[in-house]
C-alpha cells in the first residue's frame, strides 16, 4: 500500500490567495489529508482521490513547489511543498491514485466494507423500479412488461425490464431494435395516467439516407395506438438538425416523416457532450477568477454558453410537457445513443409533469429510472476510471442544475432543497456508493455492486431532515399538477452554491433555509410540548372535577426544555470584510504616480484581528456556514467522523 | 380647479384595461386632476383601479378610425394598456394624461390634496430632527455639537438648518469653511462609531480650483475631526482623473500637504446621466423576453447596473472597514455631495450600525442622509426608465441605494428588520407618491412650498402598526456585528423583485415570501406563546 507524508506543506486559500496554513500532507489509499499543525483545534482537509479531477505541478518558486489540485466537486486546493522532489513524488502518486484502472479499485468497494451483508442488500431494495412503474399505473391494458431484454440479449445497455405497447410483438421489438443504434428500441419512460399519453425513449434510427424498417414503423404505430385519444405522436430529436443530418452519412440519422405514418418530427437542438464539456470548462474559469469585475463575470458567463445549454434542456422539457399534459399526445425522444440528452429531456419533463418527482424519494426514483437503469454512462461521463477524456461530460450535472433552476422559480414546489441536489452531484463523482458505478445495468450486475457496496439512496433517506425544503407545501397551488415554468432568459442564473461551493465568501452569510429548518424543528418540539401541556391541563381539570380540594401542585413544574431559539450560531454569520480595496484599481490611475503619497493605501486586511478564537475563521466553523458540512471533505477526527460520508477510519489509520 | 383645463374628456365608457396579472377588463375610465380611475361595470364590489398620473413615465397612443389604444409605461415599471372606443376620446385622454402627468408645480401635486383619515397634519412632519438625533447620542456630546449656523439656509441652501460638527469649531469657522465647499456643504457628521470613537463625515468637494487655493478654516475643521489620532481617510467618489479635472472648473480635492494626516482614496462611482442610462438599458433588457440567453447576458452586462451596485457596495465596505477595522475616521465626498456621497455614507452605516437596520432605524437613516441632507429628489426622479423626454438632472441614485440594500439583505437575510416589500414601496414612492416626503430638492424648498405643513410624511405612515407588520422582516434577529457584504460577482444578483416585478417569476417569489411569513409568524410565534401560556 502506498503511504507517504510530507511536512511543512502550505495550503493556500485560493479565494484570497493571502492566507496560508502550514501542516502535513498525507497520502493514503483513499484520501489526501492535510493536517494543519498550527491551530489549537486539529484542522484537517480530506480529499477523496476519486474526486480529484486534475493535479498540476507548477513552476517552483523560492518558497517551494506549488501543486494545484482541482476536484470534480469544484474544490480547488493549492499546496506549496518545500522540496521539489517531494512535490514531484506527490504529483506522480496523486495522478496514479486518482486514476484507477479497474472498477475494483474504486472507493465504494472499500467503504464501510465490514457492515452486515444482509442489511446492505436490503438497503438496495429501498428504490424499486417495479413499484415505480406500478405507481404510474403499469402494466395495464395499453402497456406491458416485455421479457425481450432479459439477460440483456437485445440491448446490453438497456435494463432487463422494459415496458412496451401491448400490441408490440416480439418480432416487432426485435426488428425495431436492429434498426436502432445499440439496439435501443423505443420503450416507455413515463406514463401520464391522467390521459394515457406517454414519454418514450430510444436511440437514433439507422436510417441513413433512405433505409426503412417495417418493424420500427410498426413499433411507432403501436405507440400511437396505445394512446387511444390521439391519432399521431411527436418524435423529438434532441440534437441540432445539422448534427442529425451528419449522422445520416454514417448510416444513422432520424425518422423520415414520409415513412412513418402519424408522426410529427421535431428537433430541439441540444448540443453534444463535447460542447457541454468545453462550456463547463469555460464557465469554471470565470467562476475561479479572483476578484473579477462584474463585466468580466457576465461576459465570461455569456461566452461560456452554459446557461444557454441549460435553457435548451428546460425548453425541450417544456415542449414535451405541453405535448403530454395539454395536447395529450405521446412523445418519442431520442438523440444519438439515447443515454445523454434523451435522459436529460425525459427526466426534466417528468419533473414538470408529476409532483412525485419533486419529492425526495421521487427524485431518487427518477434518477434510478431515467439515468441508472437506462444506461447513462456514469463511469465514462463522470471520469471514474482512467479513460478517454473525450467521454467525460457534465450531462447529469446539467439535469441537476435544471432541477435547481426550476426550484428557484418555484420555491414551494420541491420537497428537497439545494443541498440535496449538491449532495447527489457530489456522490455521482465520489465513487463512495455503488449507485453510479459502471455504465449500464449489465455491468453493474456483473460487478456485484449490490453485494459489495452501499446505496446512496438509503444514506440520503436516513439523513432526509437535512435535505427537506422548509418552504415545501404539498397543498400549495404551485406544487400541484404540472409546473409551467417561465423560460425567459432572465430565469436562468449562475448556480454559485454548486460551482463556487468551496468559496465560502460568495455565499449569503446567513441562510434562510437553515433558519427555517431550525424553526421547523423547534415548532415540532413546541407542538409536542403543547400537546403534553394540554394533556396535563385536561388531567388536572378531571382531577378538579373529582375533587376540588386537590391542589394544583399536581402540575409538573419542571422547566420547559425546548430548544433554544435559532441563534446566530446555527445560522452562522460570517463576519469578515471582503476585499473592498481590490476593485476600482486606484493604484493604476495616472494621478497616483504623480502623487505617490496615496499609493501606500493598499488597505490592509486586518490580519492581526484574525484570532483563532474567532469562530468565523476557524475552518470547521466556516464549513458549517457553507451549509454542507455533512458532505464536505473536512472532517474532524473524532468519534463522530464515522457518520461523515467522506471519512473512513481505515483510511485514517493508514495515514 | 385649474386641472379641469387639461381635462377635455373626463369619462369614457367601455374602455378595456390590460395590466399584468389580470385578465383584460371592460369598464369606465375617468380622468381627474391627479388620477386615472378605472371602475368595472356591473357594480361588483371590487375596488376601482387607481393610478396616480405622476406615476406615468411615458405614454404611447395608437389611434385608429373608430377607437384607439393608449399604452402607459409607469415609473414603477408597470406597463398598462387602455383600449378606448372613439378616436377623439382616445386623443383627448392621451393629451390630458400627457399634460397632467408632467405638471411641475410642487404645490399642485397630489400630496397637497391627500388627506388620509389615519394621519393628521398636526403631527410632527418627519421622524426626527438633527437636534433630537443628537440628543439621543450621549456619547458624542463631549466632542461634537449641534450648529444652527445654517438656520436661515444662507450658509448652504441644500443643508438642513442644524448639523453636527466638532465641538472645537465655532460657527464663524464653519461659515468660512462653507465658502470653500461647493454649495456650502462643509464636512458634517453622519455617523459615530462607538467602539473606536471614529466617525463618518460627508461634504462636497473643496473649491481649490486650478491654482490650488487653500482654506485655513476647512483644514482646521478636518484637523479637529482626527484630533489626537494620526490618520483619517478621504474617500473621493470620483476617479483621481475626474478630481483633477474638477479643478479646471473651480472644484478640486484635498491635497496631502494642506490636510495633514488625511489620506485620500479615489473610487469612481457613476452618477447623473450615466446612471440614468444604465437604468434605461437594464429595464429595456428586462422588458424583452424573446432574447436568447446570450443576448440577455450581454444586455445585462452592457447596462452596467450590477457594476454600479458592485462599486457602491465595495466603496461602502471600504469606508466601513476604515472605521471599524482600522479605527480611522472617514470623510466621503464626490463633487456636489448630494448623490454618491449619500449613497456611500448610508450604505456604510447599514454595514456597521445595527440601529440603522431596524425598520424605524432604516427610515430614520433615509430621512437624515437623503431627505434632510438634500438629495435633489425632484430633479433626480422626475422621470424613470421609459421616458422619452430629454434627460436633464435625472439619475436613479436612490434606486441604486435600494438595490444595494436589497443585496445586503439577500446576503444577510436575518440582519435587517425590514423586508423587501418596504424597499419596493420606497422605489415606487420616490417617483410618485401620495406623501410629501420625496417632494422638492432640499429642506429649504420643502419649507418654502409648505410641504411640511400641507402634506403627510411617508415614513410616519409606514411606521403605523398595521403597515409595520407588512414591512417587517419575519426572520429578523438583531446582530450587533458589522455585516460585510461579498462583492464577488456571483454574490450580486439582479433584483428581480423590482426589475421583473410584473412577471410571473416575481409572483412565485412573492408567494414564497408569504409561506415564510406564515411559517414564522403564524405557526411558530403563536405556538411559542401558547406553550408559555399553558405552561404554568
Amino acid at each position: 500500500m502506498f503511504n507517504r507524508n510530507v511536512e511543512n506543506v502550505r495550503l493556500i486559500d485560493t479565494v484570497t490567495s493571502r492566507r496560508a496554513s502550514v501542516g502535513t500532507l498525507y497520502l493514503t489509499a483513499t484520501h489526501t489529508i492535510f493536517v494543519e499543525n498550527e491551530t489549537e483545534i486539529l484542522t484537517e482537509t480530506w480529499v477523496l482521490h476519486s474526486l480529484v479531477f486534475s493535479v498540476e505541478k507548477q513552476a517552483s518558486t523560492t518558497t517551494g513547489c506549488p501543486l494545484l489540485v482541482r476536484c470534480k466537486n469544484f474544490q480547488v486546493l493549492q499546496f506549496v511543498i518545500p522540496q521539489e522532489r517531494d512535490c514531484h513524488d506527490v504529483h506522480v502518486s496523486l495522478l496514479h491514485l486518482s486514476r484507477p484502472e479497474h472498477y475494483e479499485e474504486l472507493y465504494c468497494f472499500s467503504y464501510n466494507a465490514n457492515s452486515d451483508r444482509e442489511d446492505r442488500r436490503k438497503a438496495w431494495d429501498f428504490i424499486n423500479l417495479k413499484a415505480e412503474y406500478s405507481r404510474m399505473g403499469l402494466p395495464n391494458h395499453l402497456w406491458k412488461l416485455t421479457p425481450a431484454n432479459h439477460h440483456y440479449k437485445v440491448s446490453d445497455t438497456y435494463p432487463a425490464d422494459l415496458y412496451v405497447p401491448k400490441s408490440a410483438t416480439p418480432p416487432v421489438i426485435m426488428g425495431s431494435s436492429k434498426f436502432r443504434s445499440r439496439g435501443r428500441f423505443p420503450t416507455l419512460s413515463y406514463y401520464y395516467k391522467e390521459n394515457h399519453a406517454a414519454i418514450c425513449r430510444s436511440s437514433q434510427p439507422l436510417s441513413g439516407f433512405s433505409a426503412r424498417c417495417l418493424e420500427d414503423e410498426q413499433m411507432l404505430e403501436a405507440i400511437v395506438r396505445s394512446n387511444p385519444r390521439s391519432d399521431f405522436m411527436y418524435v423529438v430529436d434532441t440534437r441540432p438538425k445539422l448534427n442529425a443530418m451528419a449522422n445520416r452519412a454514417a448510416g444513422k440519422g432520424y425518422e423520415n416523416e414520409d415513412n412513418y405514418s402519424n408522426i410529427k418530427f421535431h428537433f430541439v437542438g441540444i448540443e453534444n457532450i463535447h460542447v457541454m464539456r468545453n462550456s463547463l470548462q469555460k464557465m469554471l474559469e470565470v467562476s475561479e477568477a479572483h476578484f473579477p469585475s462584474m463585466s468580466y463575470f457576465l461576459e465570461g458567463l455569456e461566452s461560456s454558453g452554459w446557461l444557454k445549454h441549460i435553457k435548451a434542456v428546460v425548453d425541450a422539457g417544456v415542449f414535451i410537457t405541453k405535448a403530454i399534459a395539454e395536447e395529450g399526445i405521446s412523445v418519442l425522444v431520442h438523440c444519438s445513443d439515447g443515454w445523454d440528452r434523451t435522459a436529460q429531456v425525459c427526466s426534466v419533463a417528468s419533473v414538470l409533469l408529476d409532483p412525485y418527482y419533486r419529492t425526495l424519494k421521487g427524485l431518487m426514483v427518477l434518477i434510478e429510472r431515467d439515468w441508472v437503469s437506462f444506461g447513462h454512462k456514469f463511469s465514462h461521463r463522470n471520469n471514474h476510471l482512467n479513460g478517454d477524456p473525450k467521454e467525460v461530460s457534465p450531462v447529469i450535472d446539467q439535469f441537476l442544475e435544471c432541477v435547481w433552476q426550476l426550484s428557484e422559480q418555484f420555491p414551494c414546489a420541491f420537497e428537497y432543497n439545494e443541498r440535496f441536489l449538491i449532495t447527489i452531484h457530489h456522490h455521482v463523482y465520489s465513487c463512495q456508493y455503488g449507485n453510479f458505478i459502471g455504465n449500464n445495468q449489465k455491468e453493474r450486475t456483473e460487478l456485484g455492486l449490490q453485494e459489495k457496496t452501499h446505496s446512496l439512496w438509503t444514506y440520503l433517506w436516513k439523513n432526509r431532515t437535512d435535505y427537506i425544503n422548509p418552504l415545501y407545501r404539498p397543498d400549495h397551488s404551485q406544487t400541484q399538477g404540472v409546473l409551467r415554468p417561465l423560460t425567459a432568459p432572465y430565469c436562468f442564473k449562475f448556480w454559485g452554491a454548486l460551482y463556487n461551493r468551496f468559496d465560502r465568501g460568495i455565499h449569503p452569510r446567513q441562510s434562510v433555509m437553515e433558519y427555517l429548518m431550525a424553526i421547523r424543528e423547534e415548532t415540532q418540539q413546541l407542538e409536542e410540548q403543547l400537546a403534553s401541556h394540554e394533556m396535563k391541563i385536561l388531567n388536572v381539570e378531571k382531577q378538579q372535577k373529582k375533587s376540588v380540594n386537590l391542589e394544583t401542585n399536581m402540575f409538573d413544574r419542571s422547566p420547559a426544555v425546548w430548544a433554544s431559539p435559532p441563534s446566530n450560531s446555527s445560522v452562522g454569520l460570517a463576519n469578515t470584510p471582503g476585499d473592498y480595496s481590490g476593485l476600482g484599481g486606484f493604484l493604476k490611475s495616472p494621478y497616483q504616480q504623480k502623487e505617490p503619497e496615496n499609493s501606500l493605501l493598499i488597505l490592509p486586511w486586518p490580519q492581526e484581528l484574525r484570532k483563532p478564537t474567532d469562530p468565523d475563521l476557524s475552518t470547521n466553523g466556516d464549513d458549517q456556514e457553507s451549509g454542507i458540512a455533512g458532505l464536505s471533505c473536512l472532517s474532524p477526527p473524532n468519534e463522530e467522523s464515522a457518520k461523515d460520508p467522506d471519512s473512513d477510519e481505515t483510511a485514517y489509520s493508514a495515514a | 380647479m385649474e386641472f379641469s383645463e387639461h381635462i377635455k374628456t373626463a369619462n369614457v365608457e367601455d374602455v378595456v384595461l390590460r395590466r399584468p396579472f389580470y385578465q383584460p377588463t371592460k369598464g369606465t375610465l375617468c380622468v381627474t386632476g391627479h388620477h386615472l380611475i378605472f371602475s368595472n361595470r356591473g357594480g361588483d364590489s371590487a375596488r376601482p383601479f387607481l393610478l396616480l398620473l405622476r406615476n406615468i413615465d411615458a405614454i404611447e397612443k395608437r389611434p385608429s378610425v373608430s377607437s384607439g389604444t393608449i399604452t402607459l409605461k409607469c415609473k414603477d415599471l408597470c406597463v398598462l394598456q387602455l383600449d378606448i372606443p372613439g378616436m377623439e376620446e382616445c386623443l383627448n385622454i392621451a393629451s390630458s394624461i400627457e399634460s397632467l402627468s408632467s405638471l411641475e408645480t410642487v404645490s399642485e401635486m397630489y400630496p397637497f390634496f391627500y388627506r388620509p383619515p389615519f394621519l393628521s397634519l398636526q403631527d410632527q412632519w418627519g421622524l426626527s430632527s438633527t437636534e433630537q438625533h443628537y440628543a439621543q447620542m450621549k456619547e458624542i456630546h463631549d466632542g461634537w455639537r449641534v450648529s444652527q449656523v445654517n438656520r436661515d439656509y444662507s450658509v448652504s441652501p441644500s443643508y438642513p438648518p442644524a448639523v453636527i460638527v466638532p465641538h472645537s469649531i465655532d460657527d464663524e469657522t464653519l461659515v468660512k469653511a462653507a465658502r470653500f465647499r461647493q454649495g456650502g456643504r462643509f464636512p458634517v457628521l453622519c455617523y459615530y462609531h462607538r467602539e473606536t470613537g471614529t466617525v463618518i463625515m460627508r461634504s462636497s468637494q473643496p473649491l481649490s480650483g486650478a491654482n490650488r487655493k487653500r482654506c485655513r478654516e476647512d483644514e482646521l475643521l478636518l484637523q479637529a475631526v482626527i484630533d489626537g489620532s494620526e490618520l483619517g481617510y478621504i474617500i473621493d467618489t470620483r476617479s483621481s482623473q475626474q478630481a483633477q479635472q474638477a479643478r479646471m472648473t473651480g472644484g478640486g480635492f484635498e491635497s496631502k500637504s494642506c490636510y495633514r494626516g488625511w489620506k485620500r482614496l479615489h473610487r469612481q462611482l457613476e452618477k447623473g446621466k450615466v446612471l440614468q442610462e444604465s437604468l434605461i438599458k437594464l429595464v429595456e433588457a428586462c422588458g424583452d423576453q424573446s432574447h436568447s440567453v446570450d443576448r440577455w447576458l450581454s444586455k445585462l452586462e452592457n447596462s452596467k447596473w450590477l457594476s454600479h451596485v458592485q462599486t457602491a457596495l465595495s466603496t461602502a465596505g471600504l469606508v466601513a472597514e476604515c472605521v471599524e477595522r482600522d479605527g480611522h475616521s472617514v470623510l466621503v465626498h464626490g463633487s456636489e455631495g448630494t448623490d454618491t456621497s449619500l449613497l456611500v455614507s448610508s450604505l456604510a452605516q447599514l454595514i456597521l450600525d445595527p440601529d440603522s437596520r431596524t425598520l424605524a432605524g432604516f427610515l430614520g437613516l433615509l430621512e437624515r442622509e437623503w431627505v434632510q441632507a438634500g438629495h435633489p429628489f425632484q430633479q433626480r426622479c422626475a422621470h424613470s426608465a421609459y421616458s422619452h423626454v430629454r434627460l436633464r438632472h435625472e439619475a436613479p441614485v436612490f434606486v441604486l441605494l435600494l438595490d444595494c440594500v436589497w443585496q445586503l439583505a439577500r446576503q444577510f437575510p436575518l440582519a435587517m428588520g425590514f423586508s423587501e416589500p418596504l424597499l419596493l414601496r420606497l422605489a415606487k414612492e420616490v417617483y410618485a407618491s401620495d406623501y410629501g416626503t420625496f417632494l422638492c430638492n432640499s429642506d429649504q424648498e420643502r419649507c418654502v412650498t409648505g410641504v411640511k405643513e400641507r402634506t403627510h410624511c411617508l415614513f410616519q405612515s409606514l411606521l403605523r402598526a398595521n403597515e409595520r407588520q407588512h414591512y417587517s422582516n419575519p426572520l429578523y434577529e438583531r446582530t450587533e456585528l458589522a455585516i460585510w457584504p461579498s462583492i464577488q460577482p456571483p454574490s450580486l444578483q439582479l433584483w428581480k423583485g423590482l426589475f421583473l416585478q410584473w412577471t410571473d417569476d416575481a409572483l412565485h417569489l412573492v408567494e414564497a415570501q408569504k409561506v415564510i411569513q406564515n411559517l414564522v409568524s403564524q405557526c411558530h410565534r403563536p405556538l411559542n406563546e401558547k406553550v408559555e401560556n399553558t405552561d404554568g
